[in-house]
């Protein structure tokens, strides 16, 4: 049985807690009553085909859901024990959970401000700490190097690899303790992404990281344990060496995962 | 899929047919497209024609002599200066809020439902009635009179909704996304207003202000019945003339009161004076253009 590395930084305390989650858009339920939970430092994958309802999973523990005016929300989300539902500041909330969007999202601002942004908006305005925190989520982001002469031109100006790496950086500049990645090698080249997930396997040690993708062996892979969504509702969740083996604990993963439906 | 390999792309009846029809097509769409540049050429061509014995640059620093009959249009270009500059002074802040508020923070409730049809309708409203509004409520209501304040504010009025449905056509065009990858470090809803969202709109919001002035400046109902007059005595070239609660002249209204209410006129001020309003209205669209080419060419996506 295969064995991914730095499995020693999981501990068993659970990070994220989600209890009887539904989600319905309008008339529309989504997500079923889903309950799991996340612990701190796991890489934590999702695996599931379109429309079963994992970027809305993401969109709710960061409360991003709130923009969706038809949403209804139901059931309990605890960070670290606290409902996100009853938070009085989601902006702290968000800026504790770092947000990866499939497609790479380059703001119209210079590669320095696009990571300069959320420390900006938390409120810190001294140039050499902003600096510091520039260089540093370059750095993890594995962006410096390509980027350090030219901090100045646009963002929406790089190539779609390092947009997505630009997006990772960003995500990790308001210093997250959860960092949630929506397919994020959907729009970039194999390359890019194995250099990403060279990243993560670094970053795994300060944070917890959950990985929704479209790609199994990506999870396989990568993730300590993996919740197979489908339809809104959990199929299998459960250390990635049993998801991923020849005898998953149900045969629809099985199934999914070596490509017979899905 | 043809018997023969070498028939393989001979011409069918259908595909000749289908070429013809083609042609017909983008001729017919052509012409339509192009027969919109007649009208503007011909009513320039014929105002500048007729009013070329008048045509100077000192018929605009001019004052109209010997009642009317003679001399420049200067208070009345001043006036239309004074009526548009206030208008849109007062329309443009409001308008662009307001849009803001429309386009980035209202949820679909009654309310915002109930603002939207307001806009729509407020859009439609004939200038006479807007007219009439001002009279009822600037220049008696409020108590401004008959004043360059009232003029204004009716104008304002008139041009709100319009400002409102380009600026939210503006701000609607910046993608989702960018707001979206705000709102995931954990920034408001201002913070991406200001950050992303008004700098990559400004070109197209500016664009609808500036096409405002034509507006503003061609009409002549709303400011006769609430601010504009006949005449008034004003120094050949002076820059001030007027004060919030005076009168005006307006170079619509001027053009209007020559051709129908002064006996005698010389046959070609009239024309001048509609040049002058034509010509600086084409003056500020092309600084629209200019504006929005130059912003275009620094878009950053």
């Amino acid at each position: 049985m295969f064995e991914p590395q730095n499995r020693g930084h999981m501990s068993s305390e659970k990070h994220i807690q989600v209890d009887g989650l539904r989600l319905s858009y309008g008339p529309k339920e989504v997500i079923h009553g889903i309950s799991f939970h996340i612990l701190r430092n796991e890489i934590f994958g999702i695996i599931g085909p379109a429309q079963s309802g994992k970027t809305s999973l993401l969109k709710c523990i960061n409360r991003t859901i709130d923009f969706s005016p038809e949403a209804r929300v139901s059931g309990s989300i605890k960070v670290d024990g606290h409902d996100v539902r009853e938070t009085k500041s989601i902006y702290e909330l968000r800026r504790r959970i770092g947000m990866v969007a499939p497609l790479p999202v380059g703001l119209p601002l210079s590669i320095y401000d696009n990571v300069a942004f959320a420390p900006r908006c938390a409120g810190i305005r001294r140039k050499g700490e902003l600096n510091e925190i520039v260089e540093q989520c370059l750095h993890q982001a594995a962006l410096w190097d390509e980027v350090k002469d030219r901090l100045d031109s646009l963002g929406t100006k790089l190539s779609g690899g390092q947009q997505q790496r630009l997006t990772i950086a960003r995500a990790l500049s308001h210093q997250p303790e959860i960092l949630c990645l929506d397919e994020f090698s959907i729009a970039i080249d194999p390359v890019t992404t194995m250099r990403i997930e060279d990243v993560l396997k670094v970053l795994r040690r300060q944070m917890t990281i959950i990985l929704v993708t479209n790609l199994t062996q990506q999870a396989r892979r990568l993730a300590d344990r993996t919740m197979f969504l489908w339809n809104g509702e959990i199929v299998e969740l459960d250390r990635s060496e049993v998801v991923f083996s020849d005898r998953p604990g149900n045969p629809k993963t099985y199934d999914y995962v070596n490509g017979i439906f899905g | 899929m043809s018997d023969h390999p070498n028939q393989l792309f001979a011409e069918t009846s259908f595909v000749r047919r289908k070429q013809r029809q083609e042609g017909v097509a983008k001729w017919v769409l052509g012409s339509m497209a192009g027969l919109m540049i007649i009208p503007l050429v011909l009513i320039v061509g014929y105002l500048i024609a007729r009013a070329w014995p008048s045509l100077s640059l000192s018929f605009i620093t001019q004052v109209p002599i010997r009642g009317m009959r003679e001399g420049g249009v200067w208070p009345a270009f001043v006036g239309t200066i004074y009526l548009v500059f206030l208008s849109l002074a007062v329309a443009a802040p409001i308008g662009i809020l307001a849009a803001v508020y429309l386009n980035e923070y209202a949820r679909d409730n009654w309310l915002n439902r109930l603002i939207n049809l307001a806009v729509i309708n407020l859009a439609g409203v004939p200038s006479i009635v807007h007219a009439l509004f001002g009279l009822g409520a600037f220049v008696y209501a409020a108590k401004f009179g008959y004043s360059i304040i009232s003029a204004s504010l009716t104008l304002a009025i008139m041009t709100l909704p319009v400002i409102i449905a380009s600026t939210r056509e503006a701000l609607a065009s910046v993608p989702r996304n960018f707001r979206e990858a705000c709102w995931n470090v954990g920034a408001t809803r201002w913070q991406t207003i200001q950050a992303v969202v008004l700098p990559n709109a400004i070109s197209g919001i500016l664009t609808g202000v500036i096409l405002q002035v034509s507006r503003a400046a061609g009409e002549t109902a709303p400011i006769m019945f609430t601010g504009a007059v006949f005449f008034k005595a004003v120094q050949r070239g002076d820059l001030f003339p007027y004060a919030l609660h005076d009168q005006c002249m307006a170079l619509s209204m001027h053009l209007y009161v020559l051709s129908t209410q002064v006996p005698d006129v010389k046959e070609s001020i009239p024309f001048a004076t509609a040049v002058v309003l034509l010509g600086s209205v084409l003056l500020v669209n092309a600084t629209a253009i200019t504006v929005r080419v130059y912003l275009r060419s620094r878009k950053k996506w």
